[in-house]
């Protein structure tokens, strides 16, 4: 990444007549797409971009160094879980012997991509504690959806039709409640306590035959191990409904605790966060949906099973709950995910999640004097700060996220959880070594100093970034979002 | 301090209305645009659509909130502020002012139930 | 012992450890119950060098084939430029997270603005957003969009020609949002034009989806039907082939109010199913009820033309339960696959992909029906570059027999019909090579 900010549109760069490609000659050109009836072809041609290979390479090349990735530096974004993406998957998952099979070709010919989804389910299966996996949903939002949609199938199969309601964790990132919302669900939101961690009290008059369940993230978004985990999942159960864990927060419970022994019934994972699969910008990820024992007939279709013969098969069954993806996933993304596991191994994995709670805690305890830390004692892979410790001086959680970008970090999550009105929430991955650790923890405490003694300094933060803050309330309320528009206003 | 009009009704969703006839004016108080911020976007229903007490009836966006309009009366839309659609900032211009929907009420019982300058000006603790 | 993924030495532990005021690491985990501990190792393989998975994955990649692929069906065969992956590999990109900080990430947020600029184009639309999971989770969005937008309605039509791997995926998103989904009849490969005057006059209706080309490769004729759906307050939706975009008429020239998609045609390969790259395409008025992520443009502090995530309070982070979706993602770096891909191609380049698998389809139906076993299903309706064949002959034992010859001879629809499809990766050795095995199979 550098600092010259680049700026310029792929359309800007166009001139009528260029162009970056070659295709081959037509030798059959005696079919002439023109015979086909005027009225079903287009009129207006879209206006691309007209420009030659190098051009686009260097016009790319020239964005990506305004960009900030795992690669560049520490990524200590909370509940995003920016672990190192190991190159040996990248390498794995682009073998032409998988890229170049078409979904729906002849399953004796797809053996070995099948063999890598089976695998890759019967591991997560072991490192959850539950009984099957379907790899299919595209990202965490999705393998919400998908296991809301086990919990509605579990109970419509028992005629148990009076159950509307999901229980929700006031702390839980909104996902939670939009998901369920998308399932047709109604949400009953449960209050937290002081620290952090699901009220009991307040879960129990929730708890009736209208309850189909409850959805938890554990640790939950501060950080914290819902202690009393073994209860509320004993306590849904007995009302009927079935427990739902959101494995946003996964990383820190690997090699540990497993969700399927902490009383959760349906989960999802999220492949890019807890095994390694890179963020690509925002995307594709995977979000493998679990079950325990006796749900496993409404997993969505496709499923990858094993015949008596220990044949690979792709089946279709009427329990299912239906389909939520063409195929079976991101493929490639399960590639990679697969990769990682073979990699560590088992006695690599179980340290991942010890090694990523311990350096959120070292950052946790050697900055606590100069942020404030609104929940004391031991978190797990992250923890959130309520701003910094002296609020005298007006500088916001955002002031100090946008000055770290000066000093060349990303920054933590801010604003979230909602609890805290200044949220600052860290999560460095198991990946970061002491020294990097130590070197972001100066500048956060630079910073701290700084904010008393020059806040206007900090409060115009990033001063060294490629642009500078943004205005947001332009974008918002006159919409530009195409160059057409946008040649059109400047 | 938010400013507090004296004569107008205040729903605990922060909505006001001012009484005109049997005609309701609805928008939201400046205390409620005060914690918003920048208005961006005011989600409002059709000319001619019913509106019940309770019921939302739209939407007030700012760029890192939204928040729900809930109706604190019944009745059927009349007008729409239509200035708001190209400059909702006039909301946090003066929120009283730049109303945001006109009712014909159906029900004016249901005025009884919303908070007078007074007591709303106790219930935001100013 | 560090590992090459944990840079930990034993003393980096300990030092840290004594910072926290523990003794271990099993001291970190001391809120939780001694109960619900996992107290052994994962049932798992031990760890394993390079070499080793290098080796694994060449052997588990050997029982796959590598097919000739006469099949589309959703999926299709197209020339990826070279220059895509290398850009793709850029780590900045790659490693990268949802542009949250945009003072750091004006690469991936002009990238995002330049591939809505660019669907809005293809699809003839006035706005896209910044991309969704796949052509199917797309399809269900509009789905629930339609609905949302109407209030009152919860009905909606599907196209018996669209994609029945669509119209499952649809069907699922309708049963659990509570929308009930009607179908349209087809006939002779086209959507019913009385069914669905027929349905959505009943003003129940929010939403009609259709395809183009649809199911059967056919490019139908929607003239009017935009009209009919807009004076029955319905939304018009199709769900389109991208890559097909660049020659036939656009959604936005039929009057679309949602335009809907895979772009895995826009040179993505086929990658056994995934990831690929969903779009949704709308017009500037409904912007606000559009699911997912947006890109637009604004200013710095300075002044400077810059790039932003924004209409944020439509989504689940905010709205949480009221959002338009509870998708948090785009897929970003399928999106700008897509985005290098328009950018080399352009217009001409997309014309072109179009005629040559025009032209390759065509002469493989005209050659197999010169066999004389087999016959086009719907011989007077135009098709691009996918058709539906009857076979005179066993469908499965002539698939298999092809198969044996490398390639992957269309998708079975029943018993008698097969869809087949060729485009510009084929030349016309390989398709008269392919119809030389299929005669020779037909006549043995």
């Amino acid at each position: 990444m550098n600092n010259v900010y680049y700026g310029k549109l792929i359309f800007e760069l166009s001139k009528e007549g260029r162009r970056g490609y070659t295709l081959p000659k037509n030798e059959l050109a005696q079919y002439n797409i023109e015979d086909l009836p005027a009225h079903l072809m287009r009129e207006q041609a879209p206006a691309l971009p007209e420009v030659d290979e190098l051009t686009v390479v260097r016009h790319y090349t020239n964005m990506s160094n305004n960009n900030f990735g795992v690669d560049t530096g520490f990524y200590p974004l909370g509940s995003c879980t920016m672990k190192y993406n190991p190159k040996i998957n990248e390498e794995m998952s682009s073998l032409p012997a998988f890229t170049g099979l078409h979904p729906l070709q002849d399953v004796s010919t797809v053996q070995g991509a099948l063999e890598v989804y089976y695998n890759l389910q019967t591991s997560l299966a072991e490192i959850s504690g539950l009984s099957e996996f379907t790899l299919n949903p595209y990202a965490g939002a999705h393998g919400e959806l998908t296991g809301l949609m086990v919990m509605k199938s579990y109970h419509m199969s028992r005629n148990d039709d009076k159950r509307t309601k999901v229980i929700i964790p006031d702390s839980a990132h909104g996902t939670n409640p939009a998901s369920a919302a998308v399932c047709g669900f109604d949400i009953v939101v449960v209050k937290s306590r002081p620290d952090g961690t699901v009220d009991v009290e307040d879960l129990r008059p929730l708890l009736d035959d209208s309850i189909a369940g409850m959805m938890m993230t554990n640790p939950n978004t501060l950080g914290i191990f819902e202690h009393n985990i073994a209860e509320i999942a004993e306590l849904v159960h007995e009302a009927g409904g079935l427990m739902y864990y959101d494995g946003a927060n996964l990383n820190p419970m690997l090699g540990m605790c497993r969700p399927g022994d902490l009383g959760f019934d349906i989960m999802h994972i999220n492949l890019h966060k807890t095994f390694s699969t890179p963020h690509g910008g925002g995307g594709p990820g995977d979000g493998p949906v679990g079950v325990r024992e006796g749900l496993e007939q409404f997993l969505p279709c496709p499923r990858v099973v094993l015949d008596e013969n220990y044949e690979l098969k792709i089946e279709f069954n009427d329990e299912s709950l239906g389909s939520v993806s063409g195929f079976l996933g991101n493929f490639g993304v399960i590639m990679r995910a697969y990769s990682y596991i073979l990699t560590l191994g088992k006695e690599n994995l179980r340290m991942v999640g010890p090694l990523a709670t311990l350096n959120a805690n070292y950052v946790k305890e050697s900055l606590k004097d100069c942020y404030e830390l609104p929940i004391e004692g031991v978190c797990k892979h992250e923890f959130v700060f309520d701003g910094l410790k002296d609020k005298s001086t007006g500088v916001t959680t955002l002031d100090v996220a946008k000055r770290l970008l000066d000093y060349g970090y990303h920054a933590p999550t801010i604003y979230f959880p909602l609890l805290f009105h200044q949220a600052l929430m860290i999560e460095p991955t198991e990946n970061e070594s002491k020294e990097t650790l130590d070197g972001f923890i100066e500048v956060m405490r630079k910073i701290a100093t700084e904010a008393s003694e020059n806040p206007e300094l900090v409060k115009g933060a990033p001063h060294n970034t490629p642009v500078r803050r943004l205005d947001d309330t332009l974008a918002a309320l006159k919409p530009v979002v195409t160059y057409a528009e946008l040649a059109q206003a400047e | 301090m938010s400013k507090i009009i004296e004569g107008l009704y205040y729903s605990e969703s922060h909505e006001y209305v001012k009484v005109e006839g049997n005609i309701g004016f609805i928008g939201i108080s400046d205390y409620a645009q005060h914690e918003l911020g920048d208005v961006v976007y005011v989600d409002m229903p059709e000319v001619d659509d019913e509106v019940s007490a309770g019921e939302e009836f739209g939407a007030v966006e700012s760029v890192k909130a939204a928040s729900d309009l809930i109706s604190p009366v019944s009745g059927t839309v009349v007008e729409i502020n239509e200035a708001l659609e190209d400059e909702p900032g006039l909301v946090n211009k003066d929120s009283y002012e730049n109303w945001i929907i006109k009712v014909e009420l159906s029900d004016e019982s249901e005025l009884e139930k919303l908070m007078n300058a007074e007591a709303y000006k106790a219930f935001i603790g100013e | 012992m560090t590992y090459k993924y944990f840079p930990h030495t034993d003393e980096d532990i300990r030092t840290m450890l004594d910072k926290c005021g523990l003794k271990s690491l099993e001291d970190l985990y001391q809120d939780i119950p001694q109960e619900l501990f996992l107290h052994r190792d994962y049932e798992l393989p031990s760890e394993m060098s390079e070499v080793e998975v290098r080796k694994m994955f060449k052997e588990i990649g050997e029982e796959n084939a590598q097919l000739s692929c006469f099949i589309g069906a959703g999926v299709y065969d197209h020339y990826s430029p070279a220059v895509i992956s290398a850009i793709l590999s850029r780590s900045e990109f790659l490693t990268s997270y949802t542009p949250y900080q945009a003072e750091i990430s004006q690469g991936t947020l002009q990238y995002i603005f330049e591939y809505q600029s660019m669907m809005a184009q293809l699809t003839g639309m006035e706005v896209s957003n910044a991309s969704m999971y796949d052509g199917t989770t797309a399809t269900a969005e509009a789905m629930m969009m339609a609905v949302a937008n109407a209030k009152k309605r919860n009905k909606v039509l599907i196209s018996d020609t669209v994609n029945p791997i669509v119209t499952r995926v649809v069907e699922t998103y309708a049963k659990f949002h509570g929308v009930v989904i009607e179908h349209i009849a087809a006939e002779g490969g086209v959507t019913s034009k009385a069914d669905f005057e027929a349905k959505v006059s009943q003003g129940d209706v929010a939403g009609v989806i259709v395809a183009a080309p649809n199911f059967y490769g056919i490019i139908e004729d929607y003239t009017g039907w935009a009209d009919i759906c807009h004076d029955n307050k319905t939304m018009f939706i199709m769900n389109c082939n991208a890559s097909a975009l660049g020659a036939i008429k656009s959604p936005g020239e039929w009057g679309a109010d949602v335009a809907v998609g895979d772009g895995q045609s826009l040179g993505i390969p086929m990658n056994f199913g995934g990831p690929y790259v969903g779009f949704l395409c709308t017009s500037k008025k409904l912007i606000r009820k559009m699911p997912g992520r947006i890109v637009g443009a604004t200013k710095d502090l300075d002044g400077k033309r810059t790039f932003v995530l924004t209409l944020q309070a439509r989504e689940q982070h905010i709205r949480r339960e009221k959002a338009t979706s509870n998708i948090c993602s785009n897929q970003s770096l399928m999106a700008l696959y897509v985005t290098v891909y328009m950018s080399l191609m352009g217009n001409q380049g997309l014309k072109e992909v179009n005629a040559l698998s025009y032209s390759n389809a065509h002469y493989l139906a005209d050659r197999l029906v010169e066999t004389g076993k087999f016959e086009l299903a719907f011989p007077d309706k135009p098709f691009l570059h996918e058709f539906a064949v009857k076979y005179h002959g066993n469908i499965d034992e002539l698939q298999k027999e092809m198969l044996s010859y490398g390639i992957q001879f269309g998708l079975k629809l029943d018993d008698e019909t097969l869809l087949l499809c060729a485009t510009e990766t084929l030349n016309a050795d390989e398709i008269d090579e392919a119809v030389c095995y299929c005669e020779s199979i037909v006549n043995a």
